[in-house]
């Protein structure tokens, strides 16, 4: 049973790790039409986040191995409810990932700008659509004795869901553009700053409702209480320092904060169900009815007590390596090649 | 076709789909780690330029590989969510493994390798290199020992109480022969894809004279790499063979379309028709006790008939059928089987030449390694309608048929309508992948920047625009 709080926690920390490293990759991938007009000043955008995204990506696909093997109900039950908005997301991923490789290997304007807007689309839906999924593990979907999901496409997009969904689509835009003002020079650099002071009124705005609306759905007590309050106060400090020009680092961290705690929260206040059922509440997922065996959940955590310090040693040093500021080139590249030296 | 078929057929085309990538991403990672650790040895600069120039080809095939991934990864609970909670205690684990030892290890570094060129000091760089293709290859581990685990299962229990599968022993998962032999004969399809990719590439250019030294080299690399994994994969395939008598005889039958028990067993080359019970084959080519030695490792071994295998498992699992197709089983065996001979008489025919100093002069010959690698995408897909089809009607072996394992909501329409999607979404980025690779191996080796600047000076560099 402790095992099984575990896993929840290590679960909910993947989740929120994705959006805190994911989630600024979406919103430069979404932002980098507005951010440049030229292609040189795209590809500046795009190049601040292209060692790290697609590790970054791992995270997502890590957050839901760990629900098949620490929850398989869930994993089984919340995937197979979402089937068609998990499949608008995984066509979302897939047009995003393929555009970053796609985009830089061939030198024409319609070419360059399918592959710009293939990436807008898919980092605008793919976090919309996670945040649905989200909103949706709490507020409760039609779950019947057998774990089976009875409703309809209409079921999956609860108003809460929605407004998780939207919420988070803010956040990442937002912290996306406080990434690009720590990451980036120049003209992307300034557009970026302007982009992160307006964005903050939004997204403020939507996280301050989020923790009113998820207050009302789950009841929380003080622990839920106190989730709910970081990631709104996260938004607060963020709002301010995203207006004073030195605190462009702290900005940054304090948008990781609303994004990651956002997500967290979501978590906090789902404990100790997993998936709510909204047919019987005798039928809703919880931790201790959907946990996997004690053994396979020992040999997961010795696994994970090795690797996951490993992962973020090595993740953490890219992130160090790649700490300059991504400038442009004096002249044009011609770019025909990824590589360019 | 109902919600069932329609889920097997997307599961199906997925996989082989995403196993095109794979196998070309572990083998050129490999290949261009050796061509990278050359370079580092040499300093050669022609050798760096050859180095980015497969690390390209290497790069489109991985982006198209970790997206569509990502559907395998998704797929076992959207479309198999009875199987996913039957069987998630066991294949979660290895699953979850995948992602927090491979992907992370893969795809962290393969960032740091693109972008590293002039950031990371040499040495350091070479090891980002490397790392690529330990990912990789510890990915396939663990998908392997997953799968595996669907075709002999081990180290499990059911639990009583809710009738579901339970890990009783994770060291049975990792040292399922079936799993030992088959990861085995994935590396080296792997190389069998990589050597391939670089000789068929590096013979287009050799023909036309392009930086014909640099070429031929990569050209020599990779037919022995080609033929060497492609000779080991016999031995390999035997083992299977006797895998599959012991835990799969159903798979072997069908393979071999031998319906009545034999001993000892010819192996049949080629026939026409017997791809149903009540059918007489017409047996153009048998060659006597093949069969006995291929799957039981003995001379004069009996291998169970369909016939006599679908009575006593009617008696053991209840009644029904528990044949799979045996058309499919026989025709993807043997085009896996006939293909590896051709790399291998590549292999013999490039050495001869090359022997008689001909390697370069032989138009015909380099042509015909240039079209090689359509074969290794044959060999992948027959490889994979023959272990999984051959598994049918079971989802894992003797416990759970592939019918009771289909999700327990969603409807035909909804399976059509992401079908559609996948078959949309995935001939488009394929056709677009397949088009800029090979736009990018035929205009060959591509004019390093006039300054190189190889310092390794401390402090961090400019990251040059990359994408």
């Amino acid at each position: 049973m402790t095992l099984s709080i575990v896993w929840f926690v290590i679960v909910a920390f993947f989740w929120t790790g994705f959006f805190v490293l994911e989630g600024f990759d979406f919103g430069v991938g979404a932002l980098h039409k507005l951010v440049g007009r030229t292609d040189v000043e795209r590809r500046v955008a795009i190049n601040t986040i292209g060692p790290v995204w697609d590790g970054n990506e791992v995270w997502l696909i890590v957050a839901g191995a760990a629900m098949f093997a620490a929850f398989p109900p869930w994993y089984a039950t919340w995937f197979s409810a979402l089937y068609l908005a998990l499949w608008a997301l995984l066509a979302a991923l897939i047009i995003r990932g393929v555009s970053f490789e796609f985009r830089g290997k061939f030198d024409g304007t319609a070419w360059r700008s399918t592959w710009s807007w293939t990436l807008t689309i898919g980092s605008v839906l793919a976090p919309l659509l996670i945040g649905v999924g989200l909103g949706d593990l709490l507020v409760g979907l039609p779950i019947d004795a057998d774990g089976n999901f009875t409703g309809t496409l209409l079921d999956i997009l609860t108003p809460y869901g929605l407004w998780v969904g939207i919420t988070v689509l803010a956040l990442c835009l937002w912290h996306g553009a406080t990434f690009l003002s720590i990451r980036s020079t120049g003209i992307v650099l300034k557009r970026s700053v302007s982009l992160k002071r307006s964005l903050s009124i939004p997204a403020s705005l939507l996280v301050i409702g989020f923790g009113v609306w998820t207050y009302l759905v789950a009841r929380p007590g003080v622990g839920g209480t106190i989730a709910l309050a970081v990631p709104v106060l996260a938004t607060l400090v963020a709002f301010a320092l995203v207006r004073s020009e030195p605190g462009a680092g702290r900005a940054f961290a304090a948008t990781a904060v609303a994004i990651g705690g956002t997500v967290a929260a979501v978590f906090a206040n789902l404990y100790p169900a997993v998936l709510v059922s909204t047919t019987d509440d005798a039928y809703t997922l919880t931790v201790a009815n959907s946990t996997a065996s004690s053994y396979s959940l020992t040999v997961m955590t010795i696994v994970a007590a090795v690797l996951v310090p490993l992962v973020l040693a090595y993740q953490g040093w890219t992130y160090y390596v790649f700490r300059a500021r991504v400038k442009g080139p004096a002249t044009p590249p011609i770019a025909e090649q990824a590589p360019t030296g | 076709m109902d919600q069932l078929d329609l889920a097997r057929i997307q599961f199906a085309s997925t996989s082989i789909y995403h196993f095109f990538f794979v196998p070309v991403t572990i083998g050129l990672a490999i290949l261009v780690a050796i061509l990278h650790t050359r370079w580092h040895r040499s300093g050669d600069p022609e050798l760096r330029r050859l180095t980015r120039f497969f690390g390209t080809l290497m790069l489109i095939s991985i982006s198209v590989g970790a997206v569509t991934g990502l559907v395998q990864e998704f797929q076992f609970g959207m479309d198999w969510s009875a199987y996913s909670r039957f069987v998630g205690d066991v294949f979660g684990a290895p699953l979850a493994m995948e992602g927090l030892a491979a992907f992370f290890l893969e795809s962290t570094f393969l960032g740091l390798w693109l972008f590293g060129w002039n950031v990371l000091p040499r040495g350091v760089h070479l090891f980002t290199a490397w790392m690529i293709p330990l990912g990789a290859c510890l990915s396939a581990l663990f998908i392997i020992a997953a799968n595996s685990w669907m075709q002999n299962p081990r180290g499990y229990t059911i639990n009583p109480d809710n009738g579901r599968a339970q890990l009783t022993d994770i060291g049975q998962v990792f040292s399922n022969p079936v799993f030992l032999w088959g990861y085995t004969h994935v590396l080296l399809v792997a190389l069998i894809f990589g050597g391939a990719v670089l000789l068929s590439v590096s013979a287009w250019h050799v023909r036309r004279g392009n930086h014909a030294p640099l070429f031929r080299g990569t050209a020599k690399l990779g037919l022995f790499v080609l033929a060497v994994a492609s000779v080991l994969q016999f031995p390999v395939g035997g083992r299977l063979g006797i895998n599959e008598t012991n835990y799969q005889p159903m798979k072997i039958a069908a393979a071999e379309a031998n319906w009545t028990t034999c001993q000892p067993c010819s192996f049949s080359v080629i026939q026409i028709g017997g791809y149903n019970q009540d059918e007489t084959p017409t047996k153009i080519i048998e060659i006597p006790h093949l069969l006995s030695i291929l799957a039981t490792g003995t001379w004069d071994g009996q291998v169970q008939g369909l016939s006599e295998l679908n009575t006593q498992y009617n008696q053991q699992y209840g009644p029904g059928y528990y044949v799979p197709n045996v058309f499919v089983q026989y025709w993807s065996m043997r085009a896996m089987a006939y293909l590896a001979v051709l790399g291998f008489v590549m292999g013999i025919w490039g050495a001869i030449l090359l022997w008689r100093r001909k390697f370069e002069k032989s138009r015909f010959f380099l042509w015909a390694c240039t079209w090689l690698i359509l074969t290794p995408f044959v060999m992948a897909t027959a490889g994979w309608l023959l272990t999984e089809s051959g598994r049918q009607p079971w989802i894992v072996q003797g416990l759970m048929l592939t019918s009771t394992g289909l999700s327990g909501s969603g409807s035909a329409a909804e399976v059509a309508i992401s079908l559609g999607l996948v078959v949309v979404l995935y001939s488009t980025i394929g056709v677009i992948a397949a088009i800029l690779m090979v736009r990018h191996a035929r205009r060959g080796l591509l004019d390093e920047p006039a300054s190189s600047p190889e310092s390794t000076t401390t402090g961090p560099s400019v990251p040059s625009l990359t994408y």
